[in-house]
């Protein structure tokens, strides 16, 4: 990279730069004549004498000659501020398009860092640099040199036309600008070194605060919270001291400035006067340049924090860039987008890997002087104890660290030097913890497939064009103009044709690494919109009467209650029960029902409000009879209570405040909360007999009035149960159970799933389940998976693109030991034909390769087939022994 | 079934006799009421503990691991209390148990297994007395197989 900004400046915007200059030069006349023209009004138009005068091509007298010259100053006025403000947007567009570019070429330089420079650079440090620090930086580069240019031509403009009127005025004041230049820089350098300090303290914090969040769990269960807050105030004291220096400085470097531009006035009246006295000078030129002084102020001003801020900017520039030119980082040649169509990869070619060594930072030798040479259908396992150098081995040749010497051919094709795409396209690597992007399963399976836009985007009319302007402007700021919104879809490469066979090959490829049944299990837990997916919303119901059908009669009938228009459900609450439906939004959330406007109404409609709020009394007595001997930490309240342990007391109060009184008498907010307890009874559950029959049928009411007068804009805050139609609101399990698991089972849930599962596989709707769980977001960095569910994911995308060499590197290491031989097993089968390269941390896991390659001390020391070096005294032995 | 009922079931039950009807219901609250379809497990050998079982109805049979597979070692029925042991020593299920007919049970949580224990000493006895007698059981079994293998 251009190691100054200015450098950076010339070499990508020297030609914008010359055309704003040369727009500047131009305005610069008419910025003279505006200075001009005043004089000659009050010299020729005010204080004129001989009328009518000459004007261009016509005779005026006094009063017009007048109006005509200010029209003609009105008019200087208005040109000047049209200049100035597009020689200001130019200045912007350019500022814009340079941060971009620089910004762009950051963070493709962080895509080519070497891996182990990660380890020295922390995101705290890298994230600032590329968002905020050079943010400032766009300003400077639309100003660096118009605006020394622009400011100083009006300065020269002005001092120009002040010598025109009298030479002495003019020296006058220019008088102290030799000391003025001597004096500022001076200062200023003192002002530079601290913004370095200061650019380098704010990154040390930003990394202290990344520190904090990730080590967060450490702070708490070691009480050093406020050891941590006495570093930060440490280094905030440290900010502190550097900024009020900074700002001392630079405001004395202002103040020095003003103090002799009010200094140069004094000159003015004190000679200029003497001159009108004596007769010299008119006092119109006086005026005139006492006015071109006070313009004059304006661009020395601008010029003195143009120096400031360009200092700044210099500073900021070679702090950011010397981040960003680490040792070893990749020429961008190495990642340059693949071709549209790329060469077939030959399917003869051989691993070759001749004499390879890796060291480490230290220069310790990790890898060895390793050779060896596999086909691409061989099953390769390579074992060794801690510090056999197995795993670098396999870092190297998945290119994830440079080897030190050595080489690496696949095929005719050096490896080492082969595009990125290229070598992608061949092999796969899945290391010992894989990372998920933030998005859905399928995101993250397809995302090995996007090396290049494969077919263009298709937006229509307007749009288009404005897309293509779009990536036109990419590509002015040296942007790549490959559009994100096409589709990057390699169907190819994964074998399939189009996006149905994708999502099925999607589906096998989890079966593969076992991990279908987790998605499937992600797919009942999942919701689908019925209107968009209309078939599969038909297929659920048939489940649903599937699941009904096979439920009905058997011994496990009696696991779940189905809901049911004309029945009271006793395993759901009783909101579910008046609601009956899945709450959409806030509207009816069951904690705040008893405030809900409209379900008041309806309990009010059918005479229910009274016996509701007597149940509540009742169970608000039940839970202060249990649970007011228990601490208020107990689990039991999370677990049992309607009533949380802080409100207890609460509640206490309000049953001996309303003891005495009729109901009508109690206070509308007891009312309510009262009201609101017996929403969460569930009769199967709590046991305590009070909604008898009876009850249950006025509740029905209840459930038949809310339904029939619910208005109609709360109609989209609930989604009905129909046994005949699909719950959006629900999840596709609650749209197959379409009632409620019951109490007091035992192992409900698990049996039910059972019968869940073979329904939907009788129904060959398993396949469907899985494609919505793979739509499943798994969080930011797949926080929402196990570590055992990422890496199984990992090895799902690894195999999606059919790779002709499989590089593991203990990857299945972070699963059970029963998982790892089923999904090792798996994956063997798979690939079949192809190479598959697996650095075990087991060596019984060895068993079922072609070949095993033992390594120790960065050294292969024996190979083979397992049954050769299993026996007593063969290298495996001792290894197998020790598992 | 109501509370109410199970709380007039539990104090039927030697083991609750003593403890104080306020603290039953909060018993019979707290704790599950489980069915087990007949050749259900309540739970196998070796699993973690979190919950003794209190047979309400029906009969289940008492399972231990042998070389030889699985051996009943005791049928037990309505008052029993099984699971207790796991939760007491803090140590895997020391057997199966397996519901032979239907079985109904209330399912007691570790936790709250243990603070009845500390307010009713009386339930402390019950249960003592219970493990004795078992014990006694066991080793009258264990003289009869000595007996045995030292007449062979």
């Amino acid at each position: 990279m251009e190691p100054t900004i200015h450098r950076f400046i010339l070499r990508y915007s020297l030609k914008e730069q010359i055309v704003i200059m040369l727009v500047t030069a131009v305005s610069l006349p008419f910025y003279y004549f505006i200075l001009d023209l005043p004089k000659t009004i009050v010299n020729r138009a005010i204080q004129g004498k001989n009328f009518p005068q000459d004007f261009y091509y016509w005779s005026l007298d006094q009063i017009p000659y007048l109006i005509t010259l200010c029209f003609v100053f009105l008019a200087l006025v208005f040109i000047n501020a049209r200049f100035k403000f597009h020689i200001n947007i130019m200045k912007g567009r350019l500022g814009e398009r340079m941060l971009r570019r620089l910004r762009y070429e950051l963070y493709s330089r962080i895509l080519r860092f070497p891996l182990p420079h990660f380890r020295k650079v922390s995101q705290g440090e890298i994230i600032p640099m590329i968002t905020s620090e050079v943010e400032a930086l766009g300003g400077f580069i639309g100003d660096a040199l118009v605006l020394p240019l622009h400011q100083g031509g009006l300065l020269l403009t002005a001092l120009f036309f002040m010598f025109v009127q009298d030479p002495l005025l003019g020296t006058f004041a220019i008088a102290l600008y030799p000391l003025q230049a001597y004096v500022i820089p001076k200062m200023q350098r003192k002002v530079n070194l601290l913004g370095k300090e200061r650019v380098k303290v704010i990154r040390k914090v930003a990394d202290r605060i990344s520190d904090t969040v990730s080590g967060i769990a450490e702070v708490h269960v070691h009480g050093t919270s406020t050891y941590e807050r006495a570093d930060f105030a440490e280094r905030m004291g440290a900010i502190y001291r550097i900024r009020f220096d900074i700002f001392q400085r630079k405001f004395l470097v202002k103040q020095l400035n003003s103090n002799i531009a009010q200094l140069t006035p004094f000159f003015f009246y004190l000679f200029g006067g003497y001159l009108v006295i004596a007769g010299d000078l008119s006092i119109g030129a006086l005026v005139a340049v006492l006015a071109a002084y006070k313009d004059l102020a304006p661009p020395w001003k601008e010029l003195l924090t143009f120096y400031q801020s360009q200092a700044d900017a210099v500073i900021k520039y070679e702090q950011v860039i010397e981040q960003f030119q680490p040792e070893g980082t990749a020429p961008p040649e190495l990642q340059e987008p693949a071709p549209e169509t790329m060469p077939a990869p030959s399917a003869d070619d051989r691993l070759g890997i001749a004499n390879l060594a890796v060291t480490d930072d230290g220069g310790a030798k990790l890898v060895d002087g390793v050779s060896f040479d596999m086909g691409l259908n061989e099953h390769i396992a390579i074992v060794g104890p801690a510090g056999s150098g197995k795993e670098h081995l396999a870092s190297a040749i998945a290119r994830l660290v440079a080897p030190s010497g050595g080489r690496i051919q696949l095929g005719s094709d050096d490896l080492l030097t082969q595009p990125e795409w290229r070598s992608a396209q061949r092999i796969a690597y899945v290391g010992q913890s894989s990372y998920l992007f933030t998005g859905t399963v399928r995101e993250n399976l397809i995302y090995v497939l996007k090396q290049r836009p494969r077919k263009a985007a298709n937006p229509d009319g307007a749009t288009a064009a404005q897309r293509k302007q779009w990536l036109v402007e990419a590509t002015r700021a040296g942007n790549t103009d490959l559009d994100i919104t096409a589709d990057w879809i390699d169907y190819s490469a994964a074998g399939v044709a189009d996006a149905a066979e994708l999502a099925a090959r999607c589906i096998r490829m989890l079966a593969v690494v076992d991990l279908d049944d987790d998605v499937y299990q992600f797919g009942l837990r999942g919701t689908i919109d019925p209107k968009a997916r209309p078939a599969l919303a038909a297929r659920i119901l048939e489940a649903r009467v599937a699941l009904r059908e096979r439920l009905k009669g058997g011994e496990m009938a009696a696991l779940v209650e189905p809901f049911d228009e004309a029945r009271y459900n006793t395993n759901a609450t009783v909101a579910e029960n008046v609601l009956f439906g899945t709450q959409v939004g806030p509207a009816f959330d069951v904690e705040k029902l008893a405030e809900n406007a409209y379900v008041l109404s309806v309990l009010e409609k059918v005479g229910l409000t009274g016996d509701l709020i007597a149940m509540g009394r009742k169970v608000a007595e039940t839970m202060v009879e249990l649970f007011a001997g228990l601490p208020p930490t107990h689990e039991f309240f999370a677990d049992y209570s309607f009533i949380s342990a802080e409100d207890l007391p609460e509640f206490q109060a309000l049953l001996a405040r309303t003891a005495k009184i009729a109901q009508a008498e109690i206070r509308p907010e007891d009312r309510s909360r009262l009201l609101s307890l017996p929403f969460k009874l569930i009769p199967a559950r709590h046991r305590l007999g009070l909604i008898d029959e009876p009850m249950q049928r006025r509740l029905l009411e209840a459930r038949a009035a809310f339904a029939e007068n619910l208005p109609a804009n709360l109609a989209k805050s609930i989604e009905f149960f129909r046994s005949d139609s699909y719950n959006a609101a629900g999840t596709l399990q609650d749209n197959i159970l379409f009632g409620k698991v019951a109490y007091g089972q035992a192992q409900a849930g698990a049996r039910l799933g059972k019968v869940i599962s073979e329904v939907l596989t009788t129904l060959d709707l398993r396949d469907a389940i899985i494609e919505v769980g793979i739509d499943f977001s798994v969080g930011v960095g797949g926080s929402r998976m196990s570590a055992a569910q990422r890496q199984k994911l990992a090895l799902a995308r690894a195999l999606l693109r059919r790779p002709q060499l499989l590089i593991c590197n203990e990857s299945t290491a972070l699963l059970d030991t029963q998982a790892q031989g089923k999904v090792m097993d798996n994956i063997l089968r798979e690939l079949q034909g192809r190479g598959v390269l697996w650095v075990l941390h087991r060596a019984a896991f060895a068993r079922a390769f072609d070949r095993i390659v033992i390594m120790r001390d960065g050294k292969i020391v024996s190979q083979g087939k397992f049954a050769d070096l299993e026996g007593p005294g063969a290298p495996l032995h001792e290894m197998l022994a020790a598992e | 079934m109501s509370l109410q009922e199970e709380v007039d079931l539990l104090r039927n039950i030697p083991l609750f006799a003593k403890v104080e009807p306020a603290k039953l219901k909060f018993l019979a609250f707290t704790s599950q009421r489980l069915t087990f379809e007949p050749g259900q497990a309540l739970f196998k050998q070796g699993d973690m503990a979190d919950a003794a079982y209190i047979i309400i109805g029906g009969e289940a049979e008492v399972l231990v691991n042998t070389p030889k597979g699985e051996m009943a070692v005791a049928v037990v029925g309505r008052n029993a209390i099984v699971g207790e042991i796991a939760i007491l020593c803090d140590v895997p299920r020391t057997a199966t148990v397996r519901a032979k007919s239907k079985l109904e049970t209330l399912m007691i949580a570790k936790d709250l297994f243990y603070r009845l224990i500390n307010e009713f000493p009386s339930m402390a006895v019950e249960i003592m007395r219970e493990l004795a007698r078992r014990l006694e059981k066991t080793t009258a079994q264990l003289r009869e197989a000595m007996t045995q293998i030292g007449n062979r």
